[in-house]
């Protein structure tokens, strides 16, 4: 098979799945036990703790809506049971029409207080749940080109060896997606303080230029308005023992995962791709929420670096842990997947280190589970505003 | 084998990428392939900086080829660079750049 192909799974509305789920999604946090005891029941179903989407404002809803739409949306789902609580703000009718703005997937709906009580909620929504599996189990995978990948890039436990390793592999591999034809995330906005003017540089046009100040100057803001400082917190405990001094050293080194190619968008948090080439989206230094955004705007798959190593996943897509940290490889061993610290060490070696990435990425993309899926790690979490009400 | 690297030309710190005691000299190779040694003041950890020249206090340190920070105190040659002697600042780089 040739190396700019991967195995993945066709989808109704275009797009293409690198893994093949049932998603079980919670419309609302008094859904989200209910969906676990679902998700736990049937083969191939994955859930996650919904903490939101009641008592929210405005602007914080609507990204709750956008996180659930995307999810069920991604392409590593082939269709979804939503089940909602009955009285929550992201009510049944919310939450569908959402999705079906993204996607014409199949899905399935369960309303807790109409089913009568979690129980009758439960089986109704397993019986759906294991009828989509069924369906599911009989798809098979196909090659595709690698211009159907989507890559998110994340840093989270950042140390010096992130800005010196991890992130410029990770950089070289976002090129070669791109040079393929396909797409590739920056996120983070908070780590691109500091290092913004140089991003800015590589914008296609003046309007994507002044988004990427506009994103900066606006999370700041935002913080400020609420008394808060963005340096508050950032640099970390851990990236500060790791050797991070300043919020601008760290940023300099996070900007390394976008690689060298120009940008061509960029997109507010959770919002669907539509474009080919390195794009960033507008999300916060928190990996989860951050990492959770990519996957809602359509990421297949997630590359994260990590300095002091870290267990992020998510249930949805895997999410590759990259570290260039000699120490942090050998005892964070179990929620590893590569070992960057050649790039320090062996002068020259980035060219082969970015082959075997990839490699990693293609038997990924056909299948092989990231140290996170293997561990079952689900937990997600959704950016915010403000406090709720 | 260098115990340090230097990241771009114009940096006036350099990444111990071993743990370097005090005394001990820090080898590093500058990207145009020149080399070059210090010897550090006080024990480096590993992935920690240290000045590769006399940083006065208010000057900017430079890692990246870019600013992290500036110098809260005189900072000598060899001395280890992190927040007891750097303090964040926030530079308006769109002003800069549109200049």
């Amino acid at each position: 098979m040739s190396k700019q192909t991967f195995l993945g799974f066709a989808r109704p509305d275009g797009r293409v799945g690198i893994r093949n789920h049932i998603l079980i999604l919670p419309a609302s946090i008094c859904a989200s036990d209910t969906a676990s005891l679902v998700a736990r029941q049937v083969q191939g179903a994955v859930t996650f703790h919904n903490q939101n989407g009641c008592s929210q404002v405005g602007a914080d809803q609507q990204w709750t809506m956008d996180i659930m739409a995307g999810f069920a949306a991604n392409p590593n789902i082939y269709g979804t049971v939503i089940i909602s609580l009955g009285c929550e703000n992201c009510q049944m009718d919310l939450v569908t029409e959402a999705i079906q703005k993204r996607t014409n997937k199949p899905f399935r709906q369960v309303v807790i207080q109409q089913a009568g009580g979690t129980l009758k909620a439960v089986e109704q929504a397993v019986r759906y749940a294991s009828e989509l599996a069924e369906a599911a189990s009989m798809q098979q995978r196909q090659p595709f080109p690698v211009s159907e990948l989507i890559i998110g890039t994340e840093c989270g436990g950042s140390d010096p060896t992130s800005g010196l390793a991890a992130n410029p592999l990770v950089g070289c591999l976002s090129d070669l997606i791109v040079d393929l034809g396909g797409t590739s995330i920056l996120s983070e906005t908070t780590e691109f303080i500091g290092a913004e003017h140089i991003l800015a540089r590589r914008a296609v046009n003046e309007m994507v230029r002044s988004r990427i100040f506009e994103i900066v100057h606006r999370y700041e803001e935002a913080l400020h308005m609420v008394g808060e400082e963005v340096r508050h917190g950032n640099p970390s405990p851990g990236n500060m023992a790791g050797g991070i001094t300043t919020l601008e050293e760290k940023s300099l080194g996070c900007i390394h995962k976008g690689g060298h190619r120009p940008i061509v968008a960029v997109y507010d948090y959770a919002q669907q791709l539509h474009d080919k080439g390195l794009v960033i989206m507008d999300t916060p230094g928190n990996d989860p929420s951050s990492v959770a955004g990519m996957i809602a705007g359509g990421a297949q798959i997630v590359l994260f670096t990590t300095g002091r190593g870290t267990p992020t996943g998510n249930p949805i897509a895997p999410v590759l842990k990259i570290t260039g940290n000699k120490l942090t490889f050998e005892t964070m061993r179990d929620n590893l997947d590569f070992d960057a610290s050649p790039v320090i060490y062996q002068p020259g070696s980035m060219p082969k280190l970015t082959d075997e990435l990839f490699e990693l990425v293609l038997q990924t993309a056909n299948g092989k589970l990231s140290r996170a899926e293997a561990l079952g790690f689900i937990e997600i979490a959704i950016a915010r505003v403000c406090n709720y009400v | 084998m260098d115990n340090a690297v230097i990241i771009e030309a114009k940096d006036n710190v350099a990444v111990a990428i071993e743990p370097i005691p005090a005394g001990v000299r820090a080898s590093f190779c500058y990207p145009d392939g020149k080399q070059r040694a210090v010897n550090v003041r006080e024990d480096i950890a590993i992935y920690h900086k240290f000045a590769v020249c006399d940083i006065p206090c208010g000057s900017k340190i430079i890692k990246y080829g870019e600013h992290i920070g500036e110098a809260s105190r005189d900072i000598l040659t060899g001395e280890h660079v992190h927040v007891h002697n750097v303090a964040s600042v926030r530079e308006n780089l769109e002003k800069e750049e549109s200049l």
